[in-house]
């Protein structure tokens, strides 16, 4: 019994003023109080347990949080860096992609480079036989025929400079092609543009195959002027797209070896607060079950090794990120037209 | 002799007229220029058989020197003009071509005008 409770009950025994009814009637109340008693402190004790148990269980939980923390931020790290691997990665496919096309271009190039230095050597050589004649015709005291030849010495003159500048602007297109993206929107002359990649992709496939030829034709708005774009970007879905084109009709010429007429055509137009660039082919054109695929990234209807699957992907991303549309309209057997919509403001 | 020169460049005739200038004068030789296959065909139905020699550029948007020499060496029944083919591409797939469809000759560019010169002269002798 509680020592307190004892001394009570001691207390009570002692005194002789209670009846011994009283006696046993408050020995009672206090036997039940120390019952009652000897409960709270036996459940007090059990819930101190219960308390530190609990206390326990929170400290491992915690500790265990704290672990998961550390995981979560360990992934993330992971996780981080590969996505600026797969950043990298990605950079470095546009840029072989890039230069995957240039390479497709090189025997264009080549060729447009040879023609205006044809064009110097020839007018320079025929520039010296003229000098000569020139001198024999003073000797003569023939001045009118001097002039005349002086007249065509300047002409020739002419004629170098003009083809010189000529082959100094396709080294400086394929520069601008292979440099990567200055990511600066210059006032740009599209019909240029595209008529210069028209002739390149021409004569780049006619290299690389002798058998092939298309008619080429076009058709620009004279009155677009120049407009705000970033030129190499633009410049390499011009190219993309006719180089498109000018797969599409030689898959079609090989099915169709008599009485198909290839042709390839680049349009501008202006049109109210945009203009269209419109390269159409008469090639095999896209069948339906593959039309929503093309603007994918790596789908490619090509043999493995010839196409990246890049091409209509990228050229998507470079018109959106000019704020206008890539459109496709296309008839299976009988054609493809992309349209390129840019804005003018 | 008259000559057709057929080539896309425009700047060609400009080229030829000066090379062949004592030639024109003298009257020995008479140029003409079609910048396509098209207007070459178009001149030689326009003037036919003046041409005696045609010198043709084979790489051309549209038809190219090949078909142009395919047509003339089948469609004329007479003796068809000469025809020397110029290419860029001096490659054996492409002279193989010509020759096969009739070519008379094959140079490549750039030009050497004076065995150019030459050829004429023997042809024309």
């Amino acid at each position: 019994m509680n020592p307190h409770l004892q001394n009570i009950l001691n207390f009570i025994q002692q005194d002789e003023n209670l009846t011994a009814e009283q006696k046993n009637a408050i020995t009672k109340s206090l036997k039940d109080a120390d019952k009652e008693l000897e409960i709270t402190a036996f459940k007090l004790d059990r819930t101190e347990k219960v308390k530190r148990t609990t206390a326990i269980l929170l400290e491992e939980t915690i500790e265990e949080l704290e672990q998961k923390r550390k995981a979560i931020e360990e992934t993330n790290s992971a996780l981080q860096k590969s996505l600026e691997e797969l950043k990298a990665a990605q950079a470095q496919l546009i840029q072989s992609e890039k230069m995957a096309s240039l390479g497709e271009l090189t025997a264009g190039i080549a060729h447009e480079i040879q023609n205006p230095l044809n064009f110097v050597n020839n007018f320079s050589d025929v520039s010296t036989e003229l000098v000569d004649e020139m001198n024999e015709e003073i000797d003569k005291g023939n001045l009118e025929d001097a002039k005349q030849i002086a007249q065509d010495l300047k002409q020739n003159l002419e004629k170098i400079n003009h083809h010189g500048k000529r082959a100094g602007d396709i080294v400086k297109g394929m520069l601008q092609h292979s440099r990567s993206s200055s990511g600066q929107k210059e006032l740009t002359d599209i019909n240029a543009l595209a008529d210069e990649y028209l002739r390149l992709a021409y004569h780049g496939l006619r290299a690389k195959d002798k058998t092939f030829n298309a008619a080429m034709k076009t058709d620009f708005d004279e009155t677009i002027g120049l407009i705000k774009i970033i030129p190499q970007d633009i410049g390499r879905v011009v190219l993309n797209l006719i180089t498109n084109a000018f797969y599409a009709v030689t898959e079609r010429k090989k099915l169709q070896p008599e009485g198909y007429e290839p042709v390839v055509a680049v349009g501008t137009k202006k049109e109210a607060g945009k203009v269209e660039i419109c390269v159409s082919d008469n090639g095999t054109g896209i069948p339906q079950k593959v039309m929503d695929k093309i603007f994918q990234p790596f789908f490619t209807t090509k043999p493995t090794g010839q196409g990246t699957g890049l091409g209509l992907s990228l050229s998507y991303d470079i018109v959106k990120a000019h704020g206008g549309e890539l459109k496709v309209e296309t008839k299976e057997g009988e054609g493809s037209e992309f349209i390129i919509q840019l804005p003018t403001n | 002799m008259k000559v057709l020169v057929v080539d896309d460049e425009k700047d060609v005739q400009v080229l030829f007229e000066q090379r062949f200038r004592k030639e024109i004068k003298s009257g020995e030789m008479m140029l003409s220029f079609a910048f396509s296959g098209e207007e070459a065909l178009q001149y030689m139905k326009a003037n036919e058989h003046e041409a005696v020699l045609i010198l043709s550029d084979i790489n051309m948007p549209g038809m190219s020197g090949l078909e142009l020499l395919q047509h003339i060496k089948e469609k004329y029944e007479k003796p068809p003009p000469v025809v020397m083919m110029i290419t860029a591409y001096g490659d054996d797939e492409n002279y193989n071509q010509a020759m096969k469809l009739g070519a008379d000759d094959f140079l490549t560019k750039p030009v050497d005008f004076n065995s150019l010169k030459e050829k004429l002269k023997t042809r024309i002798a």
